[in-house]
């Protein structure tokens, strides 16, 4: 066991837990699977980078400039630390969706270059009778990109199912087969919590030749993860979910993976020489990062994983861990209230979707919020998940580093209640 | 419960929810719209009809939380068996009552049971679900080609 975490203390970081909702209720946020609230230090250097260093980065020959730049790639270099990764397999993007977006755009970007004669590593050259392999569990982000991916190329699209457990189905493992180009993955499930056995099937992607892809929106924030170990080709996840500011998310590869694949979004900084008939493009990471990109939300994140090193990942999980454990018990107590996902506190993260009897999630979640309590209702971006359960909805509770059991009581009471205000119970 | 909360969930609304009247599909409907709120996954259909009498006729079916389920509810109750102007009348102030911010005084001879939806509008995650079935029936009876600009109201 890691070292306890001192949550009263970690909450004093986070000027926002200490506010009130709807007629002075203490907030409980309960909804960090969504987005996670950001401590002091993120805002202070963020602040601090706009008061100090401003400047765009990779050009200009000014000392701010330079100043900025430092700022930037230190950044990089943080965030590429915490992950186990070298600096320059880290390419920085708007958010996790713009990640998978890039992923999936190498794909038919490639298709369409290579059928103009251009010269394209034939892994991301896709048509019929080739296929993509995702899970039933995806985030619409990670299903979405795919889905055009096969409908601009023909491509088949496959998907490993859900069980009863909210498990991914191990028979189904043999959908990724000679024929797969891409098999992308969701490390843990936003909707069900699921932990999945990522490296299993990177391992098996790799065995067919398929470019593999990780998810890693809900695992990296929450426990530690070394993105090579994960044996992928890429892994995208999101800043704003760790701590760090809204508008920035990282894409790690396989270094060769990030030279073989064409480029997104062009423009500038991402080029190497440009002619008027054609042009050719900076190595990666750069050849990722059109235009002048999001320094000041970089400097955020960047003290946003140096916060999350203090505290250790390794405490982290465990407080969550036995947070998701208390939670899960005391849910299953309650009568009428079924959990959407796997009810064993076994590879499972802390998001925690649950239906209750005669209720919508729409009127749990409006009760709860009446009380303070801030939690997710809806598909949660993965519709397809809700069908396999044949749910709507569901509401979602998910803790972080500054929740603890009063929290989860809280969440318990205003269940209770709502059940007894549409007489339920 | 919070007085908000109340006002919000107000009886006459649970009591939509619970006892919902008019429910099932319009047999030989013709216009009907399927809405669904994206966000959360509510769904209702909307079926509508003008009979030779120029009374409109509708019904709906459908899932999701209390207020899209009454506001269902209450809507067929103020359209089913109505003329047109009144339809008209029921559709605009209802649309009306939900861009108030809760600050309306709504008319109980046009809105009927309507009137306790006020509380709806101060919560704008909510709107959209009272909303719902009235943009399905306005979708449907477009579909139908019923126009109530040519109604007087
Ligand atoms: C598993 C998963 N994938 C992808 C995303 C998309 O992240 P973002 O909206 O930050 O791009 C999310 C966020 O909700 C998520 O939970």
């Amino acid at each position: 066991m890691a070292a306890r975490l001192d949550v009263p203390r970690i909450r004093k970081d986070f000027p926002i837990l200490a506010r009130t909702v709807r007629d002075d209720r203490p907030l409980v946020y309960l909804d960090s699977a969504a987005t996670s609230q950001k401590p002091t230090a993120v805002l202070d250097a963020e602040r601090a980078f706009y008061e100090t260093s401003n400047a765009a980065v990779h050009r200009g020959a000014h000392q701010l400039a330079e100043e900025a730049t430092d700022a930037y790639e230190d950044a990089r270099s943080a965030i590429a630390g915490f992950v186990g990764a070298r600096s320059e397999d880290i390419v920085f993007t708007k958010n996790a969706t713009e990640g998978l977006n890039l992923a999936a755009y190498a794909f038919s970007n490639g298709t369409d270059k290579s059928r103009q004669g251009h010269s394209i590593d034939p892994r991301f050259v896709v048509g019929p009778g080739d296929s993509i392999v995702v899970t039933e569990m995806e985030h619409h982000a990670n299903l979405i990109p795919w889905q055009e991916l096969c409908a601009k190329t023909g491509a088949e699209l496959r998907w490993i199912g859900v069980d009863d457990d909210g498990r991914l189905r191990r028979e189904d493992f043999g959908l990724i087969d000679a024929t797969t180009k891409a098999v992308s993955v969701v490390h843990q499930s936003n909707i069900l919590g699921t932990l999945n056995p990522v490296e299993e099937i990177m391992a098996q992607a790799r065995s067919v030749g398929a470019v593999g892809i990780v998810d890693a929106c809900q695992s990296i924030p929450h426990m530690s993860v070394d993105v090579v170990d994960l044996g992928a080709d890429l892994v995208a996840w999101s800043g704003h979910k760790m701590l760090g500011p809204t508008g920035i998310g990282l894409l790690w590869g396989r270094t060769e993976i990030l030279e073989a694949m064409p480029p997104f979004l062009t423009g500038g900084s991402m080029i190497e020489t440009v002619f008027m008939e054609s042009s050719t493009f900076a190595p990666p990471p750069q050849k990722f990062e059109a235009g002048v990109p999001m320094v000041a939300q970089a400097v955020g994140l960047g003290a946003a994983v140096r916060y999350l090193e203090d505290v250790g990942m390794a405490s982290i999980a465990d407080h969550e861990h036995e947070l998701t454990g208390y939670a899960l018990a005391q849910l299953s107590q309650l009568p009428g209230v079924r959990i959407i996902g796997p009810t064993d506190n076994v590879d499972r993260g802390s998001a925690i979707s649950f239906v209750v009897d005669g209720l919508h999630p729409h009127d749990v979640g409006q009760v709860l919020d009446d009380r303070g309590v801030a939690v997710r209702v809806g598909h949660h971006c993965a519709w397809p998940t809700c069908r396999r359960f044949a749910v709507p909805a569901t509401t979602r509770l998910s803790t972080y580093l500054y929740n603890d059991t009063t929290d989860i009581d809280a969440a318990v009471e205003g269940i209770v209640a709502a059940q007894e205000f549409f007489g339920v119970a | 419960m919070s007085s908000n909360v109340e006002s919000l969930y107000q009886e006459i609304i649970l009591d939509h929810y619970k006892h919902p009247r008019g429910s099932g599909a319009l047999a030989g409907a013709s216009g009907e719209s399927h809405q669904v709120n994206p966000t959360c996954g509510d769904e209702v259909t909307v079926g509508v009809d003008l009979d030779e009498s120029g009374h409109v006729h509708v019904g709906y079916e459908g899932q999701g939380c209390s207020i899209s389920q009454a506001s269902a509810s209450v809507m067929s109750e103020l359209v089913e068996g109505a003329t047109l102007a009144d339809m008209a009348k029921a559709e605009r102030a209802f649309v009306e009552l939900m861009h108030s911010k809760g600050n309306a005084e709504p008319d109980e001879e046009v809105l009927g049971d309507g009137v306790a939806f006020v509380g709806v509008a101060k919560y704008p995650a909510r709107i959209k679900c009272a909303l719902l079935p009235w943009m399905a029936l306005q979708d449907a009876r477009l579909k139908a080609g019923i126009e109530i600009d040519k109604a007087e109201g």
